[in-house]
């Protein structure tokens, strides 16, 4: 199909985009990217008016290490992210998570930004920015404020942004001395979206674990930190049968939605223990060095 | 004198650059003076009665020229026909109104057309057509639909569009005989959504002056189109060109005659301007027919030894909602006539019953009924394995038709032409060291780890195929081919073949047959082929015959042509003809090679026409309309290793193995791309592929992002090889390749899982082979545990 009549313009800087979103209230959509709202508007299931273009504001790109982060702008695509040499050595848990979403061609054209903002309940970096503590940052027509992502996810296909801001940009924590990551997932086999996609980032201290953080996507309405599973690892010296107990408990609480065809909610849980277990062994393989 | 060997050389496609640079032209790039788009709308759907439709606000919207319904086209484009009538069969053919009338049969029939100045626009007014439905119940499944509650059309009882029945040798009697036992399974192949690349489109002029049409569209035979396009919108068919210009992939999904094309070569002549229509991907799903859908119950007999005596096959079969334009004749001739496989089966009973549910029409879909039949062959032969104990490799060898024993009548009653069947199948075992994968398998079951290997020692039919057969079967044409080959003034060579490649390579074989032949170089030739003004005849390409039966028309003429010159050259240089010998494009006089001419001074000859034979015709130019005298049967082995993750159920595939004869190869690097695709897809059928229905009718895997369409990144790197055994029916000795890797792979995939799954108890699962299905199997044996 072809999207309905719609109006395009481009916005220069942050600012200017903030007084067109003002401009046109809620007949108007950003486009950061497109490869989730042009898909929608090409449906006609979205209609709007007026699409905002953010993809010419330079403000809006780049990766930068600022202190103990790394500062990614909103509109730096996923490939730019997968391949970065800063993202791949000071937080390479957010270049693995990158590298695996969609397909080349989404990971020329998605940026972090449009993703987080979106928040499809499978999509990859949510799990990745819940496991790394990120913080958001919107800029609206008043202050600009900062977000943990924990707070960020609100439900299906909901965040904490307002209406009028701009998501900006993501500052993400670099990895640490003694922690181990791991991105994995399982990719539907027709979106390539996550069916189940866990990120973990273990921290030890010697062989125990001191701190674990887990998040999972594309099993329930929005991606969740696995606290069961962080609680039964932490404190503990790591081993096979520990890692297997502690997997397991991901499931607890985990709400699933039936995926029509390739996994019911049943098997996404079961998925998410498996790849729970998996994720937490490589990212110890990779902690121990 | 050096002879290049053109004929068996890897050389490059010569379509390639064009295709992959974006520089071939497809029917939607083409754009002509006041053109305007069609857009239709379509039923949401299954079955619904249509009380009223009001396309007066669509016909008030900007930019919108008209807006048809049915009842427009009353009396002048005509019911959708069906050009395979198989006899015997109690075949119903219920009318296929172009645009439905009284009531819609599946999400997707088209109840209207919009013609807008733009695109955009005819979509926009598209919205505003209102159809006021009266929703029926959806007759979804075959079973349901048999029980007759809910018919798709009023006048077809228990929506059963045809009853077909094939009986060689005595089943009934062999399964008495001492000694022989039987096993049964129930096993679905599911039906499949073919996404060629470019999806439909058509493009129709109208030239009143002369009052001729032309029409542009994405078909696998332009010629039928004509045929069949001159009894839909009643223009005779010399008044009508059809031009099939690139054409991105088809796999028989563009074989058939569409609604549409009637439909917009109608508006073209009624609004007097061009109409272009092109299909989106969402309604390349709904609305362009799928492959494959049948349900089988299987009745093998066999003795303890292992040998195969019999099987009894009961299908249903998927037609969807309208007889497609070879509909019937898949899922009978092209599926029951190879249910013997490789192997001398005595006894074969087949039944076929056709059923019309509220589903997209079904038709051919690479391998066309062949896939189908050589996965119930396949799988019965694993299944006496498994039951026996035997190995698999050991119950194909001692069913398998021997090399001496050609040509073989199988109990269906086909002629298989040549083969050695055995070869094919111990080259793979080479390839894949059998002996050390069967100790590497148990090692890895006692680390937990499940590997499986799968064969199929597959044959098909192909090559369609001797006119008189297929005539006895209902088919309403011939299936000979057509080629003329025109040498012109300058020596460089013309070649208009009647088949239609859309992506084959035939450009390129073709050449290398008449540069062969000829004695030129390849660039010398150029191969016309997409347009029933420019090409003499022809039946098109579909069911791996356009090397086969096109090709060989191709040599005949070329051969007609280089008689020519030599006897122009003989009159020239006042020799016999059969004292000349031709050896690398030169004529010359045996003992004295300097006497001599080459064809292209012959051809500058031919067109002077100064000095020509005693009643020759000038030029040089010769026609080749070739019908073989039987089909061709291309065979081979595949073997499939996969590892199957019983945490999650998730198959790898660790290696594939594809060893296959074609009969004597004209293009290595083409054939190993034939075979490449065809893998690709016959995997993808055991893994992914599956169109998915809701209960009330819905394609749940109507778009790109929900049907597993597969990914190049999920397949190994194919390890293939070949033998050659030359086919005595043509004199190329070339069969066709064109479906034999789908035909092949999909068994092969599904008894290399059944193999990995066997120490959970676990003999059959259906396709596809999704991992949530394959858990839930392997927890089921496992008591429920996970």
């Amino acid at each position: 199909m072809i999207p309905a009549t719609f109006e395009y313009v481009r916005a220069h800087t942050v600012e200017e985009a903030i007084r067109l979103l003002q401009q046109y209230g809620d007949r108007a959509k950003l486009l950061a990217g497109g490869h989730s709202l042009l898909p929608l508007m090409k449906l006609r299931l979205s209609q709007p008016e007026v699409l905002i273009d953010l993809g010419r504001i330079q403000e809006l790109k780049g990766i930068r290490e600022e202190g103990d982060s790394l500062v990614i702008g909103a509109m730096t695509t996923h490939d730019e992210v997968a391949a970065s040499p800063l993202v791949q050595q000071r937080c390479p848990l957010l270049a693995e998570a990158a590298s695996q979403i969609g397909d080349l061609q989404v990971r020329n054209m998605g940026t972090i930004g449009g993703s987080l903002a979106h928040a499809d309940p499978a999509a990859d970096y949510p799990a990745a920015v819940l496991a790394l503590e990120a913080e958001i940052t919107c800029q609206g027509p008043g202050e600009s404020r900062t977000v943990k992502a924990t707070d960020w996810f609100v439900d299906l296909l909901t965040t904490a942004l307002q209406p009028g801001e701009v998501l900006t940009q993501v500052r993400v924590p670099v990895h640490k001395p003694g922690q181990g990551w791991a991105y994995l997932k399982v990719p539907h086999p027709a979106s390539g979206y996550a069916l189940v996609g866990v990120a973990c980032l273990l921290t030890l201290d010697g062989s125990t674990c001191r701190e674990a953080r887990l998040a999972v996507t594309g099993v329930g309405p929005k991606a969740v930190r696995l606290g069961n599973v962080e609680q039964a690892l932490v404190g503990k010296t790591l081993d096979e049968p520990t890692v297997g107990e502690a997997a397991r408990r991901a499931a607890e609480g985990l709400e699933a939605t039936d995926d029509p065809l390739y996994a019911s909610a049943e098997y996404k849980r079961h998925l998410a223990t498996v790849y729970t277990k998996r994720a937490i062994l490589k990212a110890l393989e990779r902690a121990r060095g | 004198m050096a002879v290049t060997q053109i004929f068996g050389a890897r050389v490059r496609r010569r379509e390639d650059p064009r295709l992959i640079t974006g520089r071939a032209t497809y029917t939607d790039d083409l754009v002509l003076p006041d053109l305007c788009y069609a857009v239709f709308v379509r039923s949401p759907h299954a079955h619904a009665r249509i009380r009223r439709i009001d396309t007066s606000r669509a016909k008030a919207a900007p930019g919108v020229i008209d807006v048809l319904t049915a009842a427009d086209l009353e009396g002048k484009v005509g019911s959708i026909p069906t050009a395979w009538l198989i006899p015997n069969a109690d075949l119903k053919t219920p009318p296929h109104p172009p645009l439905a009338k009284d009531k819609v049969r599946y999400v997707g029939d088209a109840v209207a057309v919009v013609i807008a100045r733009t695109r955009g626009e005819a979509y926009d007014a598209a919205a505003l057509v209102e159809v006021d439905y009266d929703v029926l119940p959806a007759v979804m499944d075959m079973e349901h639909a048999l029980l007759g509650e809910v018919l798709v059309h009023d006048d077809v009882p228990h929506n059963r569009a045809f009853l077909w029945t094939l009986k060689g040798g005595d089943y009934e009697a062999a399964v008495k005989e001492p000694g022989v036992r039987t096993l049964k399974q129930r096993m679905t192949n599911q039906r499949l959504i073919p996404t060629a690349m470019e999806p439909r489109a058509v493009l129709a002029q109208y030239n009143p002056g002369a009052a001729d049409l032309v029409v542009w569209s994405t078909t696998q035979n332009p010629h039928i189109l004509r045929l069949l396009l001159s009894a839909t919108t009643g223009i005779p068919e010399h008044r009508i060109r059809v031009i099939a210009p690139e054409v991105g992939g088809g796999f028989g999904s563009k074989i058939p005659h569409y609604p549409e094309e009637a439909v917009v070569a109608h508006l073209a002549q009624r609004l007097g301007r061009p109409v272009k229509w092109t299909e989106t991907r969402r309604e390349n799903y709904q609305a362009t027919t799928h492959g494959r859908d049948h349900v089988t119950d299987l009745e093998v007999a066999f003795r303890d030894d292992g040998t195969v005596v019999g099987l009894r096959v009961r299908t249903l079969a998927n037609l969807g909602a309208y007889l497609s334009t070879a509909a019937p004749g898949v899922p009978t001739y092209l599926y029951g006539l190879m249910l013997s496989g490789a192997y001398k089966i005595p006894h074969i009973s087949c039944e076929v019953v056709g059923v019309f549910t509220n589903t997209t029409p079904v038709d051919a879909y690479r391998g066309a009924g062949r896939p189908e039949a050589c996965y119930v062959v396949e799988r019965a032969m694993d299944l006496v394995a498994r039951e026996l104990g035997m190995d698999p490799v050991e119950v194909r060898r001692k069913n398998l038709i021997r090399k001496e024993e050609f040509p073989y009548t199988v109990a269906t009653g086909l002629v298989y032409d040549s083969g050695d069947y055995e070869r094919a199948l111990h080259r793979v075992l080479e390839i894949l060291d059998y002996a050390k994968f069967r100790t590497d398998q148990a090692q890895a079951r006692q680390q937990g780890r499940y590997l499986g290997v799968g064969f199929s020692t597959y044959v098909e039919v192909c090559g369609l195929g001797p006119s008189k057969v297929v005539g006895s079967t209902g088919f309403q044409g011939g299936l000979w081919e057509s080629a003329l080959v025109r040498m012109h003034p300058t020596g460089k060579v013309t070649v208009l073949t009647g088949t239609s490649p859309h992506g084959q390579g035939e450009e390129t074989t073709f050449a290398q047959i008449v540069a062969q032949e000829l004695g030129v170089s390849l660039e010398d030739v150029e191969v016309l082929h997409g347009d029933t003004d420019a090409i003499q005849w022809g039946w098109g390409t579909y069911g791996s015959r356009t090397t086969p039966v096109g090709g060989t028309a191709v040599y005949l003429a070329a051969r007609r042509v280089v008689e020519k010159a030599k006897r122009i050259v003989a009159h020239q240089l006042e020799v016999s003809p059969d004292d000349l010998l031709f050896e690398g494009g030169r004529f010359y006089v045996r003992g004295a090679p300097d006497r001599g001419m080459t064809i292209q001074q012959a051809a500058l000859q031919a067109y002077l026409a100064w000095n020509l034979p005693e009643g020759m015709e000038p030029g040089l130019e010769a026609q080749a309309n070739w019908d073989p005298t039987n089909f061709v049967f291309p065979f081979g082995t595949h073997a499939c290793v996969v590892e199957v993750d019983p945490e999650t159920g998730q198959v790898r595939i660790l290696r594939y193995i594809a060893v296959d004869d074609c009969g004597r190869v004209i293009n290595p690097l083409i054939v190993d791309g034939q075979v490449h695709g065809g893998v690709v897809q016959g995997i993808a059928q055991a893994l992914w592929e599956g169109a998915v229905y809701d209960p009330n009718g819905n394609l749940l895997t109507g778009s790109l992002s929900d049907y597993a369409f597969p990914k190049a990144s999920w397949f190994p790197a194919f390890e293939t090889d070949r033998t050659e055994t030359p086919t005595p029916v043509n004199p190329m000795g070339a069969k066709g390749v064109g479906e034999t890797g789908t035909i092949a792979a999909t068994p092969a995939v599904v008894n290399a899982v059944m193999d990995a799954l066997s120490p959970f108890g676990i003999r059959h699962l259906d396709m596809p082979l999704w991992p949530e299905k394959v858990w839930q199997a392997i927890r089921q044996a496992r008591g429920g545990g996970a």
